[in-house]
Formats: structure tokens, C-alpha cells, sequence
């Protein structure tokens, strides 16, 4: 092994290009001087497979197919809304076989929806796409590894997966159906198996199908982790690496900090439920008729550890998909990034203040409210870092030579939707003003605008910008286009109005607003059934990216090694990149967003390419 | 390509109208009574709205701002290129400007940490027990799957007493006092929320909450169950009365104690078998 000390030469001098043997003796990990052959069998190759870049490509196989399943519950959800109790038209008589309640769903069922759909979308799309996926597949090709540190313990992070998978599908079939206590799963409505249906028996398969998915995503923050610490190639010092790896790295352990907590409290429940234990539950209380339970502990135990996890998983919402936009916004405008440091120092923060604020969402809830003032200025101060983030972004594109592609508008769509989702967070960090909106559509609307107009933006972006890279074919860039503006016209069609039905009083989690006088407003009425349309078509639109996805499979035209002429490590290896990435180590000379230097030929600058001679990178914050 | 500026700027425009129009429309702003949209019935209520005006113009201008700079920049930076397909003109190169670093964290820091002290003494007087009006509690209020129950104190004006009054889904108080209860719940948690008073308070079993509001407005209002209680937690509603006076108060209760004389069984037992 070389006697550099691994990966760690932040300051350091940039490496020259040395003998090619040291590269791949450091990034393999256990020091032997040979690479694994690529394996050969079908199951070993694309099943149990080793390699970080099919397990990205499972995790986001698996998880677009969730996708489909969350978006067909939210459109029953919208259904419900707009006219409540009317059938679901098909499926209405096929689900219900009750010709003398009208076919109408239940309103056990409507909570289910909503419950399985916030669960479906939170642990089972949005983070297994954003860290199973991307962070799987980009990791190792942006710090320029041949895999990541432990494969094994990466195969084993999808796999854990699977019992998450069918429990969380098994769940809609057992007695009593799905869980039905919201995506945050309170007791006492969680534990008592009589509160509702849905608790009888779906919630415990609701805590373990979160326990596994938190195993998987614990073995995934743990092999994040070490892999950016000890497997850069030589001269990829930290303050080199993109972006995308910056808030992969972070976000790792945020996760790695957080998990622990929901793991225990996901355990302390299943026990509530099961071995008679009282964690959650206090003295005296008593559900449909049954004798009053000795208790000990208090629900609101369960709110804090909750949050102190899923506060913090907010961010690991949507960390990841700010690292990625700003790769592609530097890309698509030709133009250094912004505030490199600053912006790495935003994400910081915002993880490091993401473990203090997780009261904001308790401000109501019976909380010492001395509490609920501290609260409230952390929370305020988490908007800044944010701020921070949009202003370079904004900066980033100042000045530069905008290339509308599917990846750079959905990428402007993420910074422009995340601004409202943004700005929708100070109303409700204002203790007083949450008052009214906490619970109620307003907060609907907000989660949508940082979930869909964030995250899922952020996605698409992902999707598109690396597509030909993981496939090694390009997507159709006018459905691309197409379906950029339909998802982004009816995205606001669909949600923004939640903003204004919530800060008129809708609850959240009603089956039927008509129950309401002051909701029984024809300007509500229209709201929903307008949001709904709307949700429809947002929907339908989706399919136009399921077919650009899945056609370019097999017929898109083949990709060049560098589509879009950008500078990161993963676009000098082949497209597909081979088994173990590169053919030799790269060496890396300089920041990743070095384009348009001016006496630079071409208008980037790769990072594995030497600066030519008389050529002096901007040195300002680089 | 350009033209795909507008796409953004249209949304915008849409996001803008929407809170422009809404103080016009009485279903589109924050819950008052009908016929009377500017006006909030309670104390904490006007408070509450002016806090909100304040948040909803500071963030309307960093919203307009931010929109029109990305707009604009998606109109002015638009990649074009001549009749040869070379780039019109070259991206500028820069990494970033430390004074603009610091000012746009200093401007919004400072604006986030006066908002957060300007909520402080309005959170106090709504929530901090020590700020609880000094009178006793008009009923106690107990959450059960799926109805509110109040307990009044009888003749006696004492609670806990034989002489109780007990109703269901029915909660009155009389104008202009601040009126407290205790907040209970007996199953899960369920959240007593007056939408036209501005009050939202989570109701947990093994605890009990004061709760303390007023009304300038006699009338009817509506209460409504704000979190998850199970299947029925959409039809958890209540029915309220603000009274005009406390005679037009007594005289219900006197009203009330009759009957619940008559029938006997108080309201208590009844609901045991639900
Ligand atoms: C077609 C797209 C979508 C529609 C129409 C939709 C609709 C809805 C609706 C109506 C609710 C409210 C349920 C309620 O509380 O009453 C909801 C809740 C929620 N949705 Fe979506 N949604 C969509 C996509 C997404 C996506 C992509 C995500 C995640 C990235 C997501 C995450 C959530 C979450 C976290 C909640 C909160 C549920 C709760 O706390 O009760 N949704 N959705
Ligand atoms: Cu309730
Ligand atoms: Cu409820």
C-alpha cells in the first residue's frame, strides 16, 4: 500500500499522476493489488449483486415501482375529497361489494389511504431514491472508487429492503387492514388494537416494516460514510468534491445519528403493542369499553423520539436533491458554482441545527410551551442556511449560459418550488400563527412543496442529468420537455391551494370536509374539486416519463462517455461505466465546477484533466 | 428557449394572485364569521391574524424577489446561439462574492430572529400557564372517540361536584370573558380546535390542559377535532354557543339543569354505552 495516508490530504499538495498500481490498491480497501473479476453469473451479476451501480439501479427500479403505488392511493385520497363518498369510479364496486352503502369507502379506509401513501412516499420512494439510488450509484464514480467500501454490507442494505417490501404490501391484507394512524403512527391510537381497524394488526406490520427499512438505510449511511472518508482518488481532497457527494456524505450521518432513535422508539411501540409494556401509554386510559390500562408512560414520549428522528429526516429528504440541482444548475449554466464553501457549510448547518428543532412539530401538543419558544428560534434560524442555499443557486445562474434541458428546468423547478415550501415554514415556525394552521391543509400544502416541488423535482432532474450514464443510452429530450411542464403546471394546480383552504381551517386527515359548516363554502368546495382535477392530470402526466424511461431502455440512441460536457469524475469512464468504474484510477486536479475559465478552449474543465499552461483558476472561495 | 421563463413567471403570477385575492373572497381567508370576513371574533384571534398579514408581507416580498431574479435570469441567460451554433456569449467565470455571502445571511437572520421575538409575547399570553386567566374553569372538556364532553359546574359553581351539568358536543360560553377549561382526553389523542377563536390544543390522555379564549362575537361557531382519531375523527364535531350575556348564560344552564333533573340519568352514565 502506498504510504500516503488514505484519502485524507485536504491542504495537501495536488497529487502528481503517479504509477497507476497505487491507485487501485488504496480504493479497494483490504490492500491486495488485484481487481475482483467481474462476476459472470446472471444471478451474482444483476441479482445479488456486489456492485454499488446495480444496487443503485435496484433501489431505483424499486423504488419508482412505490411511486406508482403511492400516486394511485393520493388520487383515491383527492377523490374522496372533492366528492366525498361518491364510489371510486371502477374500483368503487370492486372494493366495496356493499351494493346498500352505496359502494361508498369507508372512512377507516380513507385514513388508510393517507396513512400508507405518507409511508409508501417517505420510506419507500423519496429516501430510497434519493440515498439508495443516486447516493449508491454516484458515490464511488464522483470520489473516483472502484466500489464502495463494503460491498457486501451494500448488497445487504437492498436486500434488507425486501422484508420491508412485502410487509408494507402484506399489511393491506391483514385482519383489520393497513395502519390507520398517519404516517407519524401517535399513540394511543397506534397501540390500543381496538382504537381503529387499521390498529388491530397493520400497524405491527407497520413498525417492522419501518424497522427494516431503517437497517437498510443504517448499513447504507455507515458505507457512505467510510467510502467518502477513505476512497477518494488521489488529489479528490474534500473541499474537491461535488456537491451531490458533500450532501450525500452529510446526510449520511444525519442518518447514522438519527436512526438509533427511531429504531428504539419503532421497538418501544412494537412492545407497547405486544408484550404489554407501557412506554406510550398513560395511567387510566381507556378505548372502546376496555378495562382502563395500567399505564406509566405518556404519548407524547413517542412524539419526541419520532421527531427527533424524522425532523431530522426531513432533510435527508432533501439534502441529497439540493446537492444534486446544484451539480446540474452549475452544469446546464456553464458557470462555476456559487459559493462552493459557503454552500457546503449550509448543508452543515442545516444537519447540525436539524437535531434542535424537532419540537416545531409539537408546538400544540401539550408540550411545556416555554419549550415551544426555544423551538421556535431554532427553528427560524434552520431557515437560514436554506436562504443561504437558494441565493447561491440564484447566484449560480447569474452571469451564465442557461441550457434549457429536462434536467436544468426541473432543477430550476426544485430551487423555484423550494422557495415557497421554504417560505411556507416561518408561518408555522411562528408558534402563534401555527396555532391556527398546524394540522390543517396549510401544512399539507407545505410538505407537498418541499416533497414533490423539492425532492421529487430533485429526482427528475437526477433522472434525467445521470440517465445516460447508469443506462448508458439518452432519454427522448422533448417528452422530457413535455412532461417538465405538465408535471409542473398541474404540480401547482394540485397543491398550492392547500395554502389557502389550510389557513382557512381544513384539517388535514378528515374523510369529509362537508361535516364542517364553515368548509361547506362553495369557494372550498370548488378548492378541492379544482386540486383534484388537477392531481389527476399531474398523475396522467407521469406516464409520458414512464414511457420516456422505459423505451430509452431499450431504443434510446446509445450515450457518449460526456453528454453534457461536464466535469465530475463519473462522466470520464464509459457510459455504462465497467465493472469497477475505471480502468485506471483517476488523478484530480481541481474543483468540479470549473467551467468557462476563460482561456480554456472548451467551456469546462474536467477534473481529471491538468490546467493547461498560463492558466490561473479563480482562487475566491474555490 | 428563452420563453420557458414564462412558464416559471406563471406560476409565480398564480402563487401571488391566489394570496392577493384571498382577503376579497370571506371562503378564501382565515376563518370568521360569515358575512364578516375582517373580523375575528376573539382577542387571540386579531393577534393571530396580524402576525400571520406580517409573515404573509415579509415572505410575499423575499417571494416576489426571488421569483423576479429567477425569471429574469431565466429570460436574460438563456443559452443562445448564432448562425454558425456558436454560443452568442460566453458564461461569466466566478466563484462567488464574500460581502454578498454575508449579506444575505446578515438581512435574513435579522429578519427571521425579529419575527421569532415579535411572536414570543403573543405564544405567552396564549399558551404559558402563568398567563391563565384567574377565574374558574367554565366546564371541563373530555375528548372521547368520536365526542367532546363538557362537564359544567352546577348551582354550586364548583366543578367535580354532584350537582355537574354534562353536555355532548355542545359547548357555551358567554361573550367577552376569557373563558378557561381543562382539556382531557379518556382514549387517544384528539386536538380541541375553535377555528373562528384561533385556539388549537392537543388533548392527551394522562394529562389536563388549560385552555383559555373569548369571543367579542355572540353566535354559532363550530368545533372541530384537528388530529387523527381513528376512523370516525372527520364527524368528531361540536357545536358553539357564545352567549350574549351571562343572564342569557344562566338561564341555558338553568335551562339544562332542569332537564337533566327530569330525565334522571345525567348525560354521564348515558354515554357510557356508547
Ligand atoms: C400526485 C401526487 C400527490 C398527491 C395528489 C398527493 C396527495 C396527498 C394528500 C391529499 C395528502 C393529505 C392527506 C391528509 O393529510 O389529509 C397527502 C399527504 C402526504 N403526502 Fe402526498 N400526494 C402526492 C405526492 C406525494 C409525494 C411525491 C410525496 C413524498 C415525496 C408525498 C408525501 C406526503 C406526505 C408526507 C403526506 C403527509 C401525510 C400525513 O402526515 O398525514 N406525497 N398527499
Ligand atoms: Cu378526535
Ligand atoms: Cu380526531
Amino acid at each position: 500500500m502506498s504510504t500516503e495516508s488514505i484519502g485524507s490530504d485536504p491542504g495537501g499538495p495536488a497529487p502528481q499522476a503517479t504509477d497507476p498500481g497505487r491507485g487501485h490498491a488504496r480504493e479497494h480497501g483490504h490492500g491486495h493489488d488485484h481487481i475482483h473479476p467481474a462476476p459472470s453469473h446472471f444471478l451474482t451479476k444483476y441479482v445479488f449483486s456486489q456492485d454499488h451501480k446495480i444496487i443503485g439501479i435496484q433501489f431505483l427500479f424499486s423504488g419508482l415501482i412505490f411511486f406508482v403505488l403511492g400516486g394511485l392511493l393520493a388520487m383515491a385520497i383527492r377523490w374522496q375529497l372533492a366528492w366525498p363518498w361518491k364510489p371510486l369510479p371502477i374500483l368503487g364496486s370492486a372494493l366495496w361489494s356493499s351494493p346498500s352503502l352505496g359502494y361508498q369507502m369507508p372512512p377507516e379506509f380513507y385514513n388508510k389511504l393517507f396513512t400508507m401513501h405518507a409511508t409508501i412516499m417517505i420510506f419507500f420512494v423519496i429516501i430510497p431514491l434519493l440515498t439508495g439510488a443516486f447516493g449508491n450509484f454516484l458515490i464511488p464514480l464522483m470520489i473516483g472508487a472502484r466500489d464502495m467500501a463494503f460491498p457486501k454490507l451494500n448488497m445487504f442494505s437492498y436486500w434488507f429492503m425486501w422484508p420491508a417490501f412485502v410487509l408494507i404490501t402484506y399489511s393491506f391484507f391483514v385482519e383489520g387492514g393497513s395502519s390507520e394512524a398517519g404516517w407519524t403512527g401517535y399513540p394511543i391510537l397506534s397501540i390500543a388494537k381496538w382504537a381503529t381497524p387499521g390498529s388491530l394488526n397493520g400497524q405491527t406490520f407497520w413498525l417492522m416494516a419501518l424497522l427494516f427499512a431503517g437497517v437498510s438505510s443504517l448499513m447504507g449511511s455507515i458505507n457512505y460514510i467510510t467510502t467518502i472518508v477513505m476512497l477518494r482518488a488521489p488529489g479528490m481532497r474534500m473541499f474537491r468534491m461535488p456537491m451531490t457527494v458533500w450532501a450525500m456524505f452529510i446526510t449520511a450521518i444525519l442518518q447514522a445519528f438519527a436512526l438509533p432513535v427511531l429504531t428504539s422508539a419503532l421497538i418501544m411501540q412494537l412492545l407497547d403493542r405486544t408484550a404489554g409494556t407501557n412506554f406510550f401509554s398513560p395511567v387510566g386510559w381507556q378505548v372502546a369499553n376496555s378495562p382502563p390500562v395500567v399505564g406509566g408512560g405518556g404519548p407524547l414520549l413517542w412524539q419526541h423520539l419520532f421527531w427527533f428522528y424524522s425532523h431530522p429526516a426531513v432533510y435527508i429528504m432533501i439534502l441529497p436533491a439540493m446537492g444534486m440541482v446544484s451539480d446540474v444548475i452549475a452544469t446546464f449554466s456553464r458557470k462555476p458554482l456559487f459559493g462552493y464553501k459557503p454552500m457546503v457549510i449550509a448543508i452543515a448547518g442545516i444537519a447540525g441545527l436539524g437535531f434542535i428543532v424537532w419540537g416545531h412539530h409539537m408546538f400544540q401538543s401539550g408540550m411545556n410551551p416555554a419549550l415551544g419558544a426555544t423551538f421556535m428560534l431554532s427553528t427560524m434560524m434552520i431557515a437560514l442556511p436554506s436562504a443561504i442555499k437558494v441565493f447561491n443557486w440564484l447566484g449560480t445562474m447569474w452571469g451564465g449560459r442557461i441550457q434549457y434541458t429536462s434536467a436544468m428546468l426541473n432543477a430550476m423547478a426544485f430551487v423555484a418550488m423550494f422557495i415557497i415550501g421554504g417560505l411556507s415554514g416561518i408561518f408555522m415556525a411562528a408558534t402563534p400563527v401555527d396555532i391556527l394552521i398546524h394540522d390543517t391543509y396549510f401544512i399539507v400544502g407545505h410538505i407537498h412543496y418541499v416533497l414533490f416541488g423539492g425532492s421529487t423535482f430533485g429526482i427528475f432532474a437526477a433522472i434525467y442529468y445521470w440517465y445516460p450514464k447508469m443506462f448508458g443510452r439518452m432519454m427522448s429530450e422533448r417528452l422530457g420537455l413535455i412532461h417538465f411542464f405538465l408535471t409542473f403546471v398541474f404540480f401547482n394546480g394540485t397543491f398550492f391551494l392547500m395554502h389557502i383552504i389550510g389557513m382557512h381551517g381544513h384539517p388535514r386527515r378528515i374523510a369529509d370536509p362537508l361535516v364542517y359548516e364553515y368548509l361547506n363554502r362553495a369557494g372550498v368546495i370548488g378548492m378541492n374539486q379544482f386540486m383534484t382535477i388537477n392531481a389527476f392530470l399531474l398523475g396522467l402526466s407521469q406516464l409520458i416519463f414512464a414511457y420516456n424511461f422505459l423505451a430509452s431502455l431499450f431504443l434510446g440512441p446509445k450515450a457518449p462517455v460526456n453528454p453534457w460536457h461536464a466535469n465530475t469524475l463519473e462522466w470520464g469512464t464509459s457510459s455504462p461505466p465497467p465493472h469497477y468504474n475505471f480502468a485506471r484510477i483517476p488523478t484530480v486536479y481541481h474543483p468540479p465546477y470549473e467551467y468557462s475559465v476563460p482561456g480554456v478552449e472548451q467551456d469546462f474543465l474536467p477534473q481529471t484533466e491538468p490546467l493547461p499552461p498560463g492558466i490561473v483558476l479563480d482562487p475566491v472561495m474555490a | 428557449m428563452r420563453y420557458w421563463s414564462v412558464v416559471f413567471a406563471l406560476a409565480a403570477i398564480f402563487s401571488v394572485g391566489a394570496f392577493v385575492y384571498a382577503p376579497l373572497s370571506g371562503d378564501w381567508w382565515l376563518p370568521n364569521p360569515s358575512g364578516d370576513m375582517h373580523h375575528s371574533v376573539s382577542s387571540f384571534g386579531r393577534e393571530i391574524d396580524s402576525l400571520f398579514v406580517i409573515i404573509l408581507v415579509i415572505t410575499g416580498v423575499v417571494f416576489i424577489g426571488t421569483q423576479v431574479v429567477l425569471v429574469w435570469e431565466a429570460y436574460r441567460f438563456a443559452d443562445r446561439v448564432d448562425d454558425a451554433g456558436r454560443p452568442v456569449r460566453q458564461a461569466r467565470y466566478f466563484h462567488g462574492s464574500q460581502r454578498l455571502e454575508v449579506i444575505w445571511t446578515i438581512i435574513p437572520a435579522a429578519i427571521l430572529v425579529f419575527i421569532a421575538l415579535y411572536q414570543m409575547g403573543t405564544w405567552a399570553n396564549i399558551k404559558f400557564r402563568s398567563a391563565a386567566p384567574k377565574v374558574q374553569p367554565t366546564a371541563e372538556v373530555t375528548a372521547r372517540q368520536f365526542q367532546w364532553i363538557f362537564r359544567y359546574p352546577g348551582p354550586d359553581r364548583k366543578l367535580y361536584t354532584p350537582d355537574d351539568l354534562y353536555t355532548v358536543n355542545d359547548f357555551h360560553f358567554v361573550k367577552d370573558r376569557m373563558t378557561l377549561i381543562n382539556l382531557r382526553s379518556s382514549d387517544v389523542i384528539h386536538s380541541f380546535f375553535l377555528p373562528h377563536m384561533r385556539i388549537k390544543q392537543d388533548a392527551v390522555p394522562g394529562m389536563i390542559i388549560p385552555v383559555w379564549f373569548d369571543s367579542d362575537t355572540a353566535g354559532h361557531f363550530e368545533l372541530v377535532c384537528a388530529e387523527l382519531c381513528g376512523w370516525g375523527h372527520y364527524k368528531m364535531r361540536g357545536n358553539v354557543t357564545v352567549h350574549a350575556s351571562d343572564e342569557e348564560f344562566a338561564k341555558w344552564q338553568a335551562d339544562l339543569l332542569a332537564e337533566q333533573n327530569r330525565s334522571q340519568l345525567s348525560m354521564a352514565t348515558d354515554n357510557q354505552g356508547r
